[in-house]
């Protein structure tokens, strides 16, 4: 009796086996296996957030007291603080956008040249910014560009006979230190990008190219930057959604306030009226704002590059 | 290639390292930066959590633990200190207390931020009970801080009665007798010969922070709000002060913008240190930042009280402060409300705020005890007659009013007022303050 008891539990030990096996190996359900972890991050630490967000901006959230007000955080936004925040968080978009992607363009294609010498201790150290912490690299960006004399730039400034400037206080230095940390920061990781892509350019087109006695900048400009027009696209979208979610920048220099509002950022000014304030109504309605800025400006970008089109 | 690569990328990733200690300052993560344990860790003793941004903070409480077990020893605690960046703690503690779970025991908040913690139900547990019986014996201005509706919610740490600081060495080469500086007038002149006689400035004003600007009108008995919690900043008396800031920097020409914008950085330090300026208006508090920060000034330096406005004028204004608050998430009301009032409204714990911490108590009765006045490194290095001097004041300590919209007033007075009033000089102190005042006014609901 034994022997038969022990093949019939194995049987069925199989039988489950390949029931969940086949379940799995399944086409139609092996996708959905797959991406499950992905849904369900999604809905539960994006989408219901989101939603939540969206509700709060119409509340007034206190303690124990939670109420809507309808418009009312909306109505809100109409002031100069928001227009600020807003004008701010735009010029460093443009700003950041145009060196982070012209920049690394530029010195991927030279790191990428066999001319180069030292080429891998070049992108090394190009690259070992973007392992800082911005925290970290602000404070010492800060102390660089104190405004007593004594400061490392106004030292160096001043051996061409530029008088000391109050970096921190106006709203062009201001604007200056921001995209300069961050492009400082940033242009290593876009090297990257681009020398990836620099490696799919095929030779034989800058061989034509040679052929037809095309010089450098015409084989850059009609060879490299067509090739590496994925690549662009890509990198500008990321650092156009980066600079309107930009916080920390503007916090390295000057904290919460800055003198003027020249460092308010549209993130600063989320953290400063629904955090520091405690309105985390008025918060949420400057994030759904936001988060519409982001989608509106990504969506006219690709369409304008024209990355929807499939080719 | 790949060795000399990871070779190049050891120094980034140090630094990478060290931005979670050094640069932690408000952004992001929820971790304390500092936890210290004080008591019994035995099996009896309850545990209570206090949370705070000031480490310095804790050094009430240690001695106050000991006194507790030692008189109820069938009330053991055992309390465990958290130290967080101000920012985060604020932060972490108005999540905790909006989501009803997280938050501690016991917990410090900034004045400037406590107006805001006591919107909607309030969250902290009345301490009237422990209060009333010692208020005789209080500077009452200090606790209504942390009031509303005739319930007392924080317990203050000190006084933080303003007064002068001068550097007597360069006063003396200036040939000022820094005890003949009755009225502003009088120090206005003493500057102008500070100026003219020495190599230094007479002050440092103040224009990312508010302590320049915040005792002059209190001392004057002005303030951002009226009782009623109305908007008062841009009255009168606000005005003439805010344009006497202006005076002393650009026409009298005896104070400048202090280096770094406030009188909490690392370019003001060194800058006062080498003598930079000749006094410096600040509450009593700022001790502290002498001695850890200015070590050549020990000895140099005379505390007095502030110029009067007028002939029978106020010559102090309290400033700053912390509440220390027990939360309505504290499984021991009770314990926790007697505990604290063990650390704050007795007249040891009251000691110990002035030996341990350096503060001036709220307590006024503990002032001339003899405790008091034995030697510490506070009267090594600014001289032993600061209580007698405090003793003096007592009664001009007037009370602020503080609203929910305090953070929001500082928050416009330190990014556009100063600035724009005071440093670019971009609109008068007068349109300065009217348009903060609005601003702050449309933000008010209702």
């Amino acid at each position: 009796m034994e022997p038969s008891t022990s093949t019939s539990v194995n049987k069925v030990k199989t039988k489950q086996s390949s029931k969940l096996s086949r379940f799995l190996t399944s086409r139609k359900a092996a996708p959905y296996v797959f991406v499950t972890p992905f849904i369900v991050s999604f809905l539960l630490l994006f989408l219901y957030p989101m939603i939540q967000a969206v509700i709060m901006s119409f509340q007034q959230v206190l303690p124990g007291q939670v109420e809507f007000i309808g418009l009312r955080n909306y109505e809100r936004l109409l002031n100069p603080e928001f227009y600020r925040a807003l004008l701010n968080t735009s010029i460093y978009v443009v700003f950041t956008v145009l060196i982070l992607v012209a920049l690394p363009v530029i010195l991927a294609v030279f790191l990428n040249s066999k001319l180069l010498k030292f080429r891998n201790f070049f992108r090394a150290s190009l690259f070992v910014p973007a392992l800082t912490s911005v925290i970290v690299a602000g404070v010492i960006f800060r102390m660089m560009f104190g405004e007593s004399e004594t400061a490392v730039i106004n030292e160096i400034i001043g051996f061409f006979g530029i008088s000391p400037v109050e970096w921190r206080y106006g709203s062009v230095s201001g604007m200056f230190l921001m995209v300069m940390l961050a492009a400082w920061r940033w242009i290593g990781v876009n090297i990257l990008y681009f020398l990836a892509g620099l490696q799919n350019v095929s030779e034989e087109l800058y061989e034509a190219a040679d052929i037809d006695g095309a010089n450098a900048f015409q084989k850059f400009f009609s060879v490299t930057l067509p090739s590496l027009k994925p690549v662009i696209i890509f990198v500008s979208t990321i650092t156009i959604i980066n600079g309107f979610r930009m916080f920390e920048e503007s916090f390295v220099f000057w904290q919460n306030n800055s003198p003027g509002n020249i460092g308010l950022t549209v993130v600063g000014y989320i953290y400063q009226e629904g955090i520091s304030q405690n309105d985390m109504g008025f918060g949420a309605a400057i994030g759904v704002v936001l988060m519409i800025i982001i989608f509106i400006v990504s969506i006219i970008q690709l369409k304008f590059v024209g990355a929807f089109k499939e080719d | 290639m790949k060795k000399s690569l990871s070779l190049l990328l050891i120094p980034g990733l140090f630094l990478a390292a060290c931005g979670g200690n050094g640069g932690s300052e408000g952004a992001g993560g929820s971790e304390a930066e500092d936890t210290s344990v004080i008591g019994p860790d035995s099996e009896e003793a309850t545990e209570l959590t206090f949370w705070t941004f000031n480490e310095q903070h804790i050094g009430v409480y240690e001695p106050a633990v000991k006194r507790w077990n030692e008189e109820n020893p069938d009330r053991q605690i055992q309390l465990t200190a958290e130290v967080f960046p101000i920012d985060q703690m604020n932060n972490n503690l108005r999540l905790a207390l909006q989501s009803g779970e997280g938050a501690p025991d016991i917990a410090d908040i900034e004045v400037s931020h406590f107006g805001s913690f006591l919107e909607g139900d309030v969250q902290f547990e009345s301490m009237n009970d422990q209060v009333e019986p010692v208020l005789e014996d209080m500077v009452e201005g200090r606790l209504d801080l942390y009031s509303k509706d005739d319930n007392y919610y924080g317990l203050p740490y000190h006084v933080g009665a303003t007064v002068m600081y001068y550097n007597e060495e360069i006063m003396d080469e200036a040939g000022v007798d820094i005890d003949s500086i009755e009225t502003w007038d009088d120090y206005v002149e003493a500057g102008k010969q500070v100026t003219e006689n020495t190599d230094s400035m007479m002050t440092t004003v103040e224009t990312t922070d508010q302590f320049t600007f915040w005792p002059l009108i209190a001392q004057q008995g002005s303030d951002y709000f009226n009782e009623d919690g109305e908007v008062i900043l841009d009255n009168e008396t606000n005005v003439e002060s805010l344009q006497f800031m202006n005076d002393m920097v650009h026409e009298h020409e005896i104070a400048e913008i202090a280096p770094g914008g406030d009188h909490h950085e690392e370019q003001y330090y060194g800058y006062m240190n080498d003598g930079g300026a000749a006094s410096l208006m600040m509450p009593m508090w700022y001790m502290g930042r002498f001695i850890d920060y200015m070590e050549d000034l020990e000895g140099k330096i005379q505390i007095r009280p502030l110029p009067r406005w007028e002939e029978d004028g106020n010559r102090t204004s309290g400033m700053g402060g912390t509440g220390t608050v027990v939360t309505n998430q504290t499984e021991k009301p009770e314990l926790a409300k007697e505990f604290l009032a063990e650390a704050k409204l007795t007249e040891e714990g009251n000691i110990d705020l002035w030996t341990e911490l350096g503060f001036d108590p709220p307590m006024y009765s503990v002032w001339d005890s003899e405790e008091m006045g034995e030697s510490n490194k506070y009267y090594e290095y600014f001289h032993d007659d600061i209580f007698d001097m405090l003793l003096e004041l007592n009664d001009e300590v007037e009370g602020l009013n503080i609203t929910p919209e305090t953070s929001d007033v500082t928050n416009e007075i330190n990014t556009n007022v100063l600035n724009s009033a005071v440093r670019q000089q971009s609109s008068t102190p007068q349109e300065a303050l009217e348009q903060a005042a609005e601003s702050v006014r449309s933000g008010m609901s209702e």
